[in-house]
This record gives structure tokens, sequence and C-alpha cells, in this order.
């Protein structure tokens, strides 16, 4: 499809806090927020600025592993408790690792499409805060496929970037790699410090560089990535209403205050297979095309971007994959600051999933949320400038190991 | 070293108490790496010997959750001993089967003829030189072969070597509280203590991961013969204090001046009162023979040990009443000695700071220094001051520095430590204090 048949847009993002380590209310041994708590208070805030349940016509529920981290499925369900004017409405869950948020988006945008629906109420959630990172491993390791696991890193996932980082630095240099994960680290930080939901909100550290350029540990750890390449464990919601233009007069919202969807691209590669590049995110470039084929967007027009960045690797190695920098160079692109806040093209404004946090099914929606703040204004101490020859956002969302893919391009409604 | 040969049958006398459970833990460490580690085919026993049957009850389930922890820690390495084993995918279902596996090996026992079959024979009953004595004759004289390791604190080796006739087939192996944590190891060798027993005993501590000092065979070694003298200073000092101010103000000014101008983690009383009462004195008495020429007791102690104001610990690691009453570890009230009642701290409190003075105006606190890059500077500006102020809590305090020095400076001299960094080195990873006694603060 070369363009969408009928005009999407998306408003009334809200994120909850990312709860986890870092914040300074999170204690491990305390109780803490349950999954109810987090899809009831995202749900919420958006109905509040859409006016109400009564103008939703279907509800779509993103989310990763409730069913290990929470013993908890039948996810349409929690759609009604947000608020009883959901009751008896259509809802639906959709699942794919960490793309489970992105893959919400898509098929809230699918039923604005399919003129099912004028207004959706999307929401992403994980809690999984709820085990110790060893056995939260186990569960995430489910993005992957199962039958790799027993041969697998304790810490899966990890260890699948760390090998993708290892095979990087063989290839390109580990000394200016290692520089280049140190550097999108520290900008993830500065980012979410700016944020106040951000995991990392109250990161105090004076000297990231140091952090971020630890020794690595591989007894404790893995080989080639230290804790700060990672994400976050994260706790959180984020939710978003998807309309269309008619939805957009239902809900009494001026367009300039959403943002409309130009261009989705989504692709899925096989699960049982290996990576055929181990330094290229291969899916994520045919995602990253497709979303910019359909939004008749040069790359270089667009102004900010939400990149999937669960480790600093797939950060960087993103850049490439959307075609900002050849392989083997957005290290440089990254290095030359163009990722940063005041870069050509600032990455992940409120610090990514490595800044911000990463609750999983929730990211795909939060990437959503941050690019419809900053193109609309609404960014708070986290705004950006959107340069005029770049008025365009980009939200790239990924499950598993360059698996499942979801790439949004966004402008400003008019 | 190969440890398989002895560390085939173990027995932990005293298993479950506070040091026994954790010297118990660490050996079925120790047995797991052996047998799941290195995939050894021999057959390993640990026996859990104590004489209460509900305590190694209990005990059992300490030592699970103990395992559990350190197989989360060490998950990426036990990932690769269990690598054969394909029915374990997730890291929960190795854990899991770790945790089993070990438990396997461990048994309990309120029999001391357990521990005849035994290698090695670890000793973590209480500080009772006849009974520690009786008990080794006995395994020695239906078990000729085994070797013990004691967890004696004070008592010198070398008397129990000989009255329990062992041949040299023992030594010295003092762990702090709680073991399975605190890094420190005194490795006492008496002066029969066998060489191959001795290497034996380095070589498990090393695999332990533990930090070895080596004391002399003198009682109280280093750790005691420091922390019993700093004690008995401190009770000297509240004697004096208690003649104006009263028992419950000396003790809290001198716990006071012990935790916050000497910049360590606990007041000297609070560290009493965490060992026990009861403890210290057995210990006290244990260590006075060695010593006739000191007086290695204290009237005020004995009297609280006979009004029953022990302090200790319940089972469950909460504080027991002793110089003071506790609140989740904060205290609340002091014991007046005199009046043989606890007092609230809070109608004390304000008086003490009035009665102690000046104090630097840079404040520091053992917690934030203690893992300081600059720790150094801090503490040389913070004592600086403190030497410059002329108040009743800094000349205290200083004095108090000072006796400290010379007790550590003692143990050098007397070569019951090798060095001043090894007395230095148990103080600062046994007893957590930001910096050693022989320094240039004082």
């Amino acid at each position: 499809m070369k363009a969408l048949r009928k005009k999407v847009y998306m408003v009334a993002g809200y994120n909850t806090i990312s709860m986890g380590t870092g914040r300074k209310e999170f204690h491990p041994k305390k109780p803490r927020p349950d999954l109810e708590h987090y899809i009831k208070e995202a749900g919420q805030e958006t109905l509040k600025m859409i006016g109400g349940a009564q103008n939703v016509d279907e509800g779509v529920i993103g989310n990763f592993m409730a069913s290990r981290f929470n013993k908890q499925a039948n996810l349409p369900a929690f759609l009604p408790m947000i608020d009883e004017g959901l009751k008896h409405k259509p809802a639906i869950s959709v699942e794919g690792a960490c793309a489970s948020g992105g893959l919400a988006l898509a098929s809230g945008i699918k039923s604005v499409l399919a003129e099912t629906a004028d207004v959706v109420l999307v929401v992403g959630f994980e809690v999984q805060n709820t085990m110790k990172a060893m056995y939260g491993a186990d569960v995430l390791a489910g993005a992957g496929w199962m039958k790799t696991r027993k041969d697998g890193h304790a810490y899966f996932f990890p260890g699948v970037f760390s090998n993708r980082a290892g095979a990087y630095y063989e290839k390109f240099g580990r000394e200016k790699t290692r520089e280049a994960m140190a550097k999108w680290y520290c900008n993830a930080i500065e980012n979410a410090r700016l944020c106040e939901t951000a995991q990392e909100f109250h990161n105090k550290n004076k000297d990231l560089e140091s952090m971020a350029n630890m020794p690595v540990n591989p007894k404790k750890f893995v080989d080639h990535l230290n804790y700060s390449d990672c994400s976050k464990v994260s706790d959180g919601a984020s939710a978003i209403a998807i309309v269309s233009e008619e939805g957009l007069k239902k809900v009494g919202i001026d367009p300039k205050d959403a943002v409309e969807v130009l261009g989705i691209g989504q692709a899925a590669a096989d699960i049982t297979q290996e990576p055929e590049n181990m330094t290229s995110l291969t899916t994520m470039k045919a995602a990253a095309a497709k979303a910019l084929e359909m939004a008749g967007v040069a790359v270089d027009q667009i102004g900010t971007v939400e990149v999937h960045d669960c480790f600093s690797i797939a950060g960087i190695m993103g850049a490439e994959a959307i075609g900002f920098a050849e392989e083997g160079k957005g290290v440089d692109f990254v290095l030359e600051g163009h990722t940063s806040r005041e870069g050509k093209v600032p990455f992940n404004t409120t610090g990514g999933l490595i800044g911000w946090g990463h609750p999983t099914g929730a990211t795909g929606v939060h990437q959503a949320v941050t690019v419809w703040e900053q193109l609309t204004g609404n960014a708070g101490e986290a705004q950006i400038e959107m340069k005029e020859d770049r008025p365009y956002g980009m939200s790239v969302n990924m499950g598993g190991d360059d698996k499942s893919l979801v790439v949004i391009v966004y402008k400003r409604g008019e | 070293m190969d440890l398989v040969p002895k560390m085939k049958n173990v027995s932990v006398l005293g298993a479950a108490g506070k040091m026994g459970s954790g010297i118990l833990v660490l050996l079925s460490f120790e047995m797991a790496k052996l047998k799941i580690g290195q995939k050894s085919k021999e057959d390993f026993v640990l026996n859990a010997i104590d004489v209460s049957q509900p305590a190694l009850v209990n005990l059992l389930g300490y030592v699970r959750s103990q395992l559990e922890k350190h197989a989360e820690k060490n998950i990426v390495e036990l990932r690769q001993w269990y690598a054969d084993n394909e029915n374990l995918v997730d890291n929960e279902e190795v854990i899991q089967q770790f945790v089993t596996d070990v438990m396997a090996m461990i048994q309990t026992s309120t029999r001391i003829e357990t521990t005849f079959e035994s290698n090695l024979i670890f000793e973590a009953i209480k500080e009772d030189k006849a009974l520690k004595v009786k008990l080794f004759s006995l395994i020695k004289q239906n078990n000729p072969d085994a070797w013990f390791l004691t967890n004696t604190s004070s008592i010198p080796i070398g008397e129990i070597e000989k009255e329990a006739g062992l041949n040299g087939d023992i030594v010295g192996y003092h762990f702090y509280n709680p073991p399975v944590i605190q890094k420190l190891l005194e490795i006492i060798k008496c002066e029969n203590t066998g060489d191959e027993l001795n290497d034996f005993s380095i070589a498990l501590a090393k695999s332990m991961r533990k930090i070895i000092v080596p004391s002399k065979d003198v009682a109280g070694f280093i750790g005691n013969g420091h922390f019993m003298r700093d004690a008995l200073y401190a009770l000297n000092q509240a004697e004096k204090l208690a003649e104006t101010e009263g028992w419950a103000k000396a003790f809290f000014m001198i716990d006071t001046i012990s935790r916050d101008l000497l910049v360590r983690p606990m007041g000297i009383f609070q560290l009493i009162d965490y060992v026990g009462v009861d403890v210290t004195k057995f210990i006290l008495e244990s260590m006075q023979p060695s010593f006739p020429q000191e007086t290695l007791s204290h009237g005020v102690l004995n009297q609280m040990f006979d009004k029953d104001v022990k302090g200790g610990q319940y089972a469950d690691g909460s504080q027991k009443d002793g110089v003071f009453k506790y609140q989740k570890g904060r205290i609340t009230h002091v014991y007046d000695f005199g009046a043989g009642k606890y007092v609230s701290k809070e109608d004390i409190e304000m008086d003490c700071a009035a009665k102690l003075g000046e104090l630097p105006t840079l404040k520091i606190y053992w917690k934030t220094v203690v893992r300081d890059k600059n720790k150094a500077d801090y503490l040389q500006k913070f004592f600086k001051e403190l030497h410059a102020i002329d108040s009743v809590g800094a000349n205290l305090a200083v004095a108090y520095g000072q006796n400290s020095k010379a007790i550590g400076q003692m143990l050098v001299d007397t070569e019951v430590a090798a060095s001043a960094n090894d007395v230095n080195t148990v103080l600062e990873t046994g007893f957590f204090h930001a910096y050693g006694p022989i320094n240039d603060y004082f």
C-alpha cells in the first residue's frame, strides 16, 4: 500500500511513571502499584482528554507477558475496568514481545482504516518487577525462540545483543563502538532527567561517562555489555487515542494538537532463524523503509526519532537501519552528536528504553506518546525545537532480536 | 590443592547457631563447587550437628534461602555447571535443581557420633574451653585422622590442642558475623598445627574468597584482642563520667563519641549489645588467664550479667535489651546501671549534647565516608578539627582514638599481629571500621 486510504491521527497521549530501580519511590521489597493501577491510570488520563469513555468505539491492550509476570491473561477484559462507559465495547489484546505496544498501535490504526471505529483507545502496559532479574530473564527470553534458550545466556537477551555487540566490535572496532555506546547512555540519562515520569529522572550521577565505561564483567553478566548498555526493568503503562478525522471532531480536539500517521511499516522475520547479519537489524531496516515510503518522506526530513534501544548497541544499529548512517557508521553518527538533543535528529528525547524505561508491552505506545508530545509542543522540560526542514517524527518498536517490527512516521496535524 | 579427599565428609558442630549456620552454608557452597561444578564422582556429606532438633529444622530453612540467594547471584556460572542437563532450561529450573542437589548433601544430627565418620570437624559452639576439649578428645579417640577447624574467638588454640590430645590436628578458623557475608577470616596456627592442615585451611579459605589474616595463638587473637580492650576502656570512661552524670548519660555519651566522633558504624556499647553482654563477659574470662598482668573483666559488665541484662539477639535477628533498648535497630532507651532501670533516650539526649560541648563543624558520617574515594581526606580534616577543639566531647574522643591506637600497636609489638596492616585489616573488614586503629589521625 503506497499511502493510507484515509487520515489517521493520534491524540491525548499519557505515560505513567516508569517504575523500577532508579526511582526514589521504588523499593524491591515493598508493595507497589499493580497492573490494574497502571492500566487504569493511563487509560483514564487519556479518556479525560478525549471527552470520556462514551467517545471510544473500541480498545486495544498491548502487553507482552502478563501471563507470566502477573499470572494474568484475558487482557481485553481489562478495558472496561478503566471506565464503566467502556462496558461491552469491543476490546482486543495483542502480543509481539517488546513490540506489543507498536502492534497495539497498528491494530488501532487498522480499525480506523477499516472504518469499524473512529476512536480507538490504545493502552500498553507491563508490570515486571514482580520477580528478580534472573527470573525475569526467563520470562523475557520468550521473545526469542524457546529452543535456543538452553544454550543461551542466563540473561538471555543481554546475551543475544552482547553477541551482536561483539560482532560489531570485531567488524568496526571495539574502542570507538564502546565510546559511542557510552555516549548513547549519557544522552539517554540526560534526556531522562528532563522527564519526570522517566525511571532515570532521579539520576544525579555527575560522572555518567565513568559509569558507562566500567569494565564489563562476563562472570556475573555478559561478555560485551555493561548494565549501562541495557534498558531498565520497568512497571508502567502508556495510553493514546487513535482517531479518524471524524473521530477528531467527535473528541473535540484541534488537529494541531494531534499527530497524523503518515506511514506505518510492519515486518516480521522468522523467529527460528539466526540473524542473517549480526551487525545489521535487517528487519528494522525493511520496516523503516516501508514506513518512509508510505509516508513519502525522506530520512533526512525526520526531525526526531524514538528508537528501540533495548541495548545501546541496538540504538546505534537502529540509526543505521533507519538510514541515517551506513552500516558501521552509526557510531560516528552518535559520536558526532547528531542523536543528542541539540543534534540534527534528537533520538529518544525523554531517555528511551535505557533512560525513560522499558515496561515492555507499553514501550511502543510510550514511543508514540513521546513523538506526539514533541510534535505538538507538549513535551514540557524535555521539549526539543522542531526544525522546519525536518518536521516529521518516527517511532521504531522492535520485538525480540529484530523479529517483530513496527515503524511509524508522524507529522503534526493541520 | 585437591580439596576433595578432605571435603567428602564434613561435620559442623553447633551448626544451628549464629556462626555455625553461616559456616555450614559456606561449606555447602564449597561442596557444591566440587560435586556439581567440578563434577566429582565422590559422594559428599555435610553433617549439621547441634543439640536442638527444632533448631536444626529452622537451620535447613535458612540454608535453603541462602543457597537460593547464592544461586541467583551466580546464575551465569550455574548454567554452565548444568549445561549437560537438557531438562533444565530456565534460570529458575537451574536454581531449584542446584538448591535440591546441595540440600541432598546436608544431613542433620543431634549425635556427636556422627562426627566419627568425618574428615573435617568445624566447630562453632560456645566459647567454653572445657566443653571444646571434652568433645574434641572424644572425637579424636574415635576418629584419629580428623582435622579440627575451630571458630574459637579468644581461647588459645594450643591449650585446646594439648588438653584434648589432638596431635596438631587443629587450626583456629575464626569467622566474623555473619560468616556468609563477612570477608574476614582469622587463621590461628597453634604451636603444633601440622603444615598439611595449615595449607589446607588456607586453600579452603581462598576458595571461599575470604580475606585471610593470620594471628598468633594468643588469647583474643587480633579481633577480640582489640575489641575487648576497647570495650574495657569504654566501660572505665563511662564509669568516670557516671560519677557526676549518672550511668544512663555516661553510657549514652561514650557510645555517641565512639560512633559519631570516631566515625564507626556503631557505638561501643551498641556493639557490646550486638555481641551480647554475656558473650563479651565469657570472652574476657577466657582471655584473662593468658594476661595475668592485665585486668580483663569489669564489675559493671559482671553485674549487668547477674541482673540478666545480657543483650544478644533473638532468633529473628532483632536485638535484645542490653545497655540500650532498641526499636527497629535504633536506640530508644538507655540502661541506668545505678538505678537498675531504663530511661528514655529523649530525656537525656539534650543534656548529653550540652555536656559534650563543641564538636567539629565538618559533619561526616560513617555510612557515607566508608565507601568514599576521598575517605582519607575527609577523615584527615575531621580529626584535625577534632584535635583543635577543647571540649569534653572532643577530648574524650581524642583520648579514645589514642587508646584504640595503643591497643593496635600493642598487638603488633607483642607479635599477635604480623603487622599494623593486619590489625587494620581486621578492624576494617571484621568490624567495618572506616579506618584502622593504627593511623596518623591520633
